[in-house]
């Protein structure tokens, strides 16, 4: 059962991973069937990872938490990818975690705009990372939804890019092409372009 | 003190429905309309240019430039065929090649292609058309 996914499933990593440093899987799994119980419960995870195998071992640290099961009484049924159903189109996204930081645990609600569940999810990471210094497994993401109505946006930071006719302009931007910074230069820089 | 007028700058705004061009990279001197704007750095873009295609696919503001041209009224977030509709109803793609910008970007690419000879050639023939301006030019000053 655990074999049949993976080497698709390695080959579509390969290409994605230009695209996004995550991965969605679903994962489906259950205690080892034993004479007292013939079919175990199933237990069904949607998981955000690098590739299969981090998620495989993501399902075992969660499910080892909620339930008295862990991999060496456990067994994989199923494992599939999930795509994003529409990759082009630009979607707000409110997610709720759990974070670990270094004094506690805290629940926390963050929205992002983005076009994909993974790209929502990899932001989550890079700005839990650059305002709190988390790691990886310090965040455990709990729901990732999308909020369909603008109304429905709670951060102000979203809010500012939901309204109508917005514009803006370019005021000052350097060229990072034309060569980057020297200690001298002949001319005053263009910042207009 | 002498009266000073002060009047606002003329901005291009990123906004629904500008016309983009790609600086470096995949997409280089390809046009792309903005489709819709994601956040304060990153935009939509969809390209039916008939010089050049580019996907639709979010861009980095930081990797294209504002060109004067937009189509009007875009609607946020339309459609691949109704955008190339609406392109080529505001004619974008003879409209950006009359800009100054699109000559001078033609030129130089023109230019990068010569050879040394021609290099030359180009030399001389700037000689030549500078000589014959400055001669009618000293031939009003000297009338006047």
């Amino acid at each position: 059962m655990q074999t049949s996914t993976t080497l698709n499933g390695r080959i579509s990593d390969c290409n994605f991973w230009i695209w996004s440093r995550l991965q969605e899987y679903q994962v489906i799994g259950r205690h080892l069937p034993s004479e007292a119980n013939p079919t175990p419960k199933l237990y069904r995870m949607r998981i955000f990872a690098p590739n299969d195998v981090v998620a495989k071992s993501r399902f075992w640290y969660f499910l080892g938490k909620l339930r008295k099961i862990k991999k060496a009484n456990g067994e994989i049924v199923s494992m599939s990818q999930i795509h994003e159903k529409r990759p082009q189109k630009v979607k707000n996204f409110g997610i709720w975690i759990r974070y670990d930081s270094r004094s506690g645990t805290h629940n926390m609600y963050k929205e992002y705009r983005e076009m994909s569940r993974t790209d929502a999810v990899d932001a989550l990471y890079q700005d839990m990372a650059a305002r709190h210094r988390s790691r990886f497994r310090q965040v455990q993401i709990l729901k990732v939804v999308e909020v369909v109505k603008a109304a429905d946006i709670r951060r102000p930071y979203m809010k500012q890019l939901l309204t109508k006719g917005l514009k803006f302009p370019l005021p000052h931007r350097i060229n990072k092409k034309a060569g980057g910074k020297k200690i001298f230069a002949a001319h005053r820089p263009s910042t207009f372009f | 003190m002498g009266d000073v007028e002060i009047s606002t700058s003329q901005w291009r705004y990123v906004e629904v429905g500008r016309v983009v061009l790609f600086s470096g990279g995949e997409y280089d001197g390809k046009l792309a309309a903005i489709v819709e704007i994601i956040d304060h750095k990153r935009v939509l873009v969809d390209g039916p240019s008939k010089t050049g295609i580019v996907p639709r696919h979010s861009a980095p503001l930081a990797h294209v430039s504002l060109t004067p041209i937009v189509l009007p009224k875009l609607p946020r977030a339309i459609g691949v065929g109704a955008l190339k509709k609406a392109w080529e109803k505001a004619e974008v793609d003879s409209q950006f090649e009359k800009t100054t910008w699109a000559k001078k970007r033609a030129q130089f690419q023109k230019r990068r292609q010569l050879n040394d000879f021609e290099r030359f050639k180009v030399m001389k023939l700037r000689k030549q058309a500078r000589f014959e301006v400055r001669k009618t030019l000293a031939k009003v000053r000297s009338a006047a």
